[in-house]
């Protein structure tokens, strides 16, 4: 039996996966999928907000403003790749310009700092692809960016290999609550039990709540779609630019991210299925508005586009909170953005403040919070790559041209928590297949290591777990 | 391995392979190919059906067959090659950083480089289909690698976009192993692939090819299970009501090559918008001294016995570079003019002797057209055709008195009668 049972392996549950093994906890992650970070958190933009967005006192607005601060810190822990480049938020209009002096003087009551209004000159120094239309706008210098499934994989890896466990191919569809404890039924017929659970199902979130009676909590959907364009663009753009906000969201955005691509995106619509997809219209979107931010936009060099459909709980706040007919069971529900950056915060919150009056934590002191190895093969020097291939030979072939990942990194993916079963969970730890020929060099390559590695068959290989088998079987 | 050649060749493909010999029986004996598969021989490893080699040898050969032309003479001559070597990167000086797993990340510096990279293919990403991303769904060449290098098929039931020769290939290498090839999908009014590669793979096998079309969704969670295929107007726009539907869970994209120049720009050597390949003098040099560049990686070819030929040239030129003191240039440029999408090469140097091979194509299907290099309002060529199309390289050929006549720059163009 454990202590608790975390529902749910998007970047969530994962943080706070991790740090509920910094006590002495026995901890499980159920994770419906092949593998973590299937859903929600491996298609959205990647940006760890300032803080100015969310209304005033609302839960959203703690924890942005906090998961900020912590982002840092927890990324270098984790080796995973930071950037504070800082957001912008461009006005095209004197209204859109009182929109900006509003958002500022929100995120200051947020405690946001360093935020300022600066002209078209300013902007232009430090943006000189933005469009001529810009008027002015607000400068949000703690804002950053972080590569959210690198993230989410490293917080879960790091959470296993200080003792948690985790379960794939886990789809909870029924909670039974006896003496004081959980138990969790997977479609497969699986169980588990814990003394207390908590629900970081994403979209899911809400299906999992009315499965322990929590019926009140609704969460619904919204789709964004992206457009990512190769690394060779990467310095078209180096802060995060958005529009004015409206009361239909944030609108899009146009960034960098931590591996010098450019994103575009996302849009927002209400959608009833759970499953992503692009559309002509959508993309078409995008690159229309992408377009009104800034000049030139390097479209040809568009390497894949994608969506990902984002919770939201029609309280339009992250419920976070213990559920009201059951003790011990918690809700993370509805955590849309600013979801990513307050994930640190609510992963403190929701061991400190709420598990903490269910169960006795004792601190364990054995917890190594560091992710090793942290690196690339690419970034690291000759010296230390020549001592690697000495000790590896694997590190010595080039698997996936595009994005330079070596033989030796694949093999890691698959082997260190959480191991990669499939090519896009190789694809999320290692990069090999997102570069410019998206796999359409190396993805044999890699399917035969995983083959090789899991002793299966090159049939057996999937894209991403379940009904995603790559082949049908051999040639005549 | 020495940390400096002469000459290294960058890729052991048909281009590197020919490059090497030609270069071997100008004289040159210090030269290194490095190569990143366990074997030369690059993508023709793969590209089992024949027809390869009709020009050069005048039989008809299969894509391994062809190769193992040029790496039996690579082995007879003794040249050097590294296989399982990635080159990581080229400076404009020359130096090459490349990774094995024997000798981990060393440099080798080289007096004359030549690129032999070959190109890559467009990807679905590139075209912003919509619809899902679920397992089922490849580039023409990575399902012709699963088929033909690895031996594994991969689907059943096939829709491909793009009636390239790949593309037209792999329909009827598909369909030979049993699959069903539903549709073949062309965006534009007509194939870019070879006339008898639509007999032959296409007519062939009854695979209906629907020209002016294109797949606009992509369906299905896991594994494909459809796509919508609509007509397109004059703009490439799919046009609504023509939407049809099939099922599927294979789709195959053959939507075009891609020159692999990240080396080429790391070097810092201009290329060109049109070919996505080196602007080249007609020797095949770079406008980087003593970096040259042959194949596909330069320009993509519909024949790999143009790709040969290049290369040998590329080859020849290398160590004529070496040899030479006096590198100054005399420079015409060469250009693409009415309906003609590239010419090269894109620089003539008067200073080089011998003929040259001027290599275009044009922009559209034309038919009872002349085509004509003219020199400001000098005809220094003329040639009639019935029909010219994208799809297939052309080539007129400058004569060495024509090529130091020249005033000015060089203009290729096509008019319509």
């Amino acid at each position: 039996m454990f202590d608790v049972i975390v529902i749910g392996g998007g970047v969530i549950g994962g943080t706070l996966l991790r740090e509920l093994t910094k006590y002495k906890l026995r901890v499980c992650m159920t994770e419906k999928e092949n593998d973590v970070c299937m859903g929600q958190s491996k298609a959205n933009s990647g940006i760890v907000h300032a803080g100015f967005d969310a209304p005033v006192g609302t839960l959203k607005a703690r924890f942005n403003v906090e998961g900020n601060a912590m982002m840092s810190a927890l990324c270098a822990e984790l080796g995973v790749k930071y950037v504070n480049n800082g957001s912008l938020v461009v006005a095209f209009s004197e209204e859109e310009k009182n929109t900006l002096f509003a958002l500022k003087e929100r995120g200051e009551k947020n405690g946001v700092t360093g935020l300022e209004i600066i002209g078209r000159e300013a902007l232009k120094n430090l943006e000189p692809n933005i469009s001529d239309n810009a008027l002015c706008a607000l400068n949000a210098p703690t804002g950053g960016i972080v590569c959210p499934y690198e993230l989410t994989i490293a917080s879960v890896g790091n959470a296993m290999d200080n003792g948690a466990t985790l379960l794939t191919d886990f789809e909870v569809v029924k909670i039974e609550k006896t003496d004081g404890a959980y138990t969790v039924y997977s479609a497969d017929g699986r169980k588990e039990s814990a003394k207390t659970v908590v629900n970081c199902a994403g979209l899911g979130s809400g299906k999992i709540a009315s499965l322990v009676g929590d019926t009140d909590i609704t969460v619904c959907g919204r789709k964004g779609e992206y457009i990512l364009l190769d690394r060779e663009s990467g310095d078209f753009v180096s802060h995060t630019l958005f529009f004015t906000p409206t009361e239909k969201g944030k609108g899009i955005l146009v960034s960098q991210t931590v591996d010098r691509n450019i994103i575009l995106g996302p849009t927002a619509d209400e959608v009833q299925d759970d499953v992503p997809y692009t559309t002509a219209e959508g993309l078409g979107d995008v690159l229309q508005k992408a377009n009104g931010m800034c000049k030139n936009v390097p479209t040809y060099n568009t390497i894949t586009s994608f969506a990902g459909i984002r919770a939201y709980s029609t309280r339009h706040d992250f419920v976070i909170e213990e559920s009201k007919g059951n003790e011990g069971f918690f809700h993370c529900a509805g955590v849309e953005s600013p979801g990513l950056t307050s994930a640190p915060a609510i992963a403190k919150y929701v061991v400190e403040e709420l598990l903490s009056k269910r169960l006795t934590l004792v601190k364990n002191e054995a917890f190594n919070g560091k992710r090793t190895p942290d690196y690339f093969f690419k970034n690291m020097s000759v010296e230390e790559k020549n001592a690697l291939i000495k000790k590896d030979p694997s590190y010595g072939k080039i698997v996936c041209r595009c994005e330079q990942i070596t033989e030796g990194e694949i093999v890691r993916a698959i082997r260190e928590n959480p191991p990669a079963k499939s090519v896009d969970a190789v694809k999320r730890r290692t990069r090999a297949g997102m570069g410019r020929c998206q796999g359409g060099f190396c993805q044999p390559s890699v399917a035969s290591v995983i083959a090789r590695e899991l002793n299966i068959g090159l049939e057996e290989v999937t894209k991403s777990g379940k009904g995603s088998r790559l082949l049908v079987g051999r040639n005549k | 391995m020495k940390n400096s050649y002469n000459i290294v060749i960058i890729g052991g493909g048909p281009a590197g392979l020919a490059a090497a010999v030609s270069a071997f029986d100008a004289g040159e004996r210090d030269i290194l190919i490095l190569e990143r598969e366990e074997k030369t021989g690059g993508i023709l490893n793969q590209c089992i059906h024949n027809g390869f080699g009709l020009t050069r040898f005048k039989e008809s050969l299969a894509g391994p067959e062809y190769a193992g032309r040029f790496i039996e003479q690579v082995e007879a001559r003794g040249i050097e090659v590294m296989t399982s070597t990635t080159v990581l990167s080229l400076t404009e000086d020359k130096k090459i950083t490349a990774i094995n797993q024997t000798e981990g990340v060393f440099t080798i510096r080289a007096k004359a480089v030549i690129l032999a990279m070959g190109c890559r293919e467009r990807s679905r990403g590139a075209l912003n289909v919509a619809g899902t991303r679920p397992a089922g769904i490849y580039s023409a060449g990575t399902a012709q690698k699963y088929i033909n290098i690895k031996g594994y098929m991969p689907g059943k039931n096939v829709v491909i976009l793009g009636s390239g020769d790949i593309g037209l290939i792999m329909a009827r290498r598909m369909t030979l192993e049993g699959a069903k090839v539903h549709a073949v999908c062309e965006i534009m009014p007509y194939s870019s692939g070879l006339k008898r590669n639509i007999v032959q793979c296409l007519d062939d096998f009854g695979i209906p090819l629907y020209l002016n079309h294109t797949i606009t969704k992509i369906e299905g969670k896991d594994r494909v299970t459809g796509v919508v295929v609509s007509e397109v107007d004059a703009n490439k726009r799919p046009i609504r009501g023509t939407e049809m539907h099939f099922d599927c869970d294979t789709v195959l994209f053959s939507v075009g090559l891609i020159p692999e120049n990240e080396l080429t720009k790391g070097a810092l050597v201009p290329l060109s918008p049109r070919t996505k390949g080196a602007i080249v003098y007609q020797n095949r040099e770079t406008l980087k001294d003593g970096i040259f560049a042959c194949g596909n990686v330069l320009q993509v070819h519909d024949l790999v016995d143009f790709v040969s030929e290049e290369s040998e040239l590329a080859g020849r030129s290398a160590v004529e570079y070496l040899k030479k003191t006096d590198q100054t240039r005399d420079v015409v440029d060469v250009l693409n003019g009415k309906n003609i999408g590239y010419v090269l090469p894109q620089k003539i140097d008067k200073n080089l002797s011998g003929n040259i091979k001027l290599f275009f194509r044009v922009t559209n299907t034309f038919k009872n057209c002349t085509i004509t290099a003219k020199c400001g309002d000098e005809v220094l060529l003329s040639r009639k055709k019935k029909i010219a199309v994208p799809g297939e390289m052309e080539t007129l050929l400058l004569t060495e008195d024509k090529v130091k006549n020249l005033t000015g720059e060089v203009v290729v163009s096509l008019e319509v009668e």
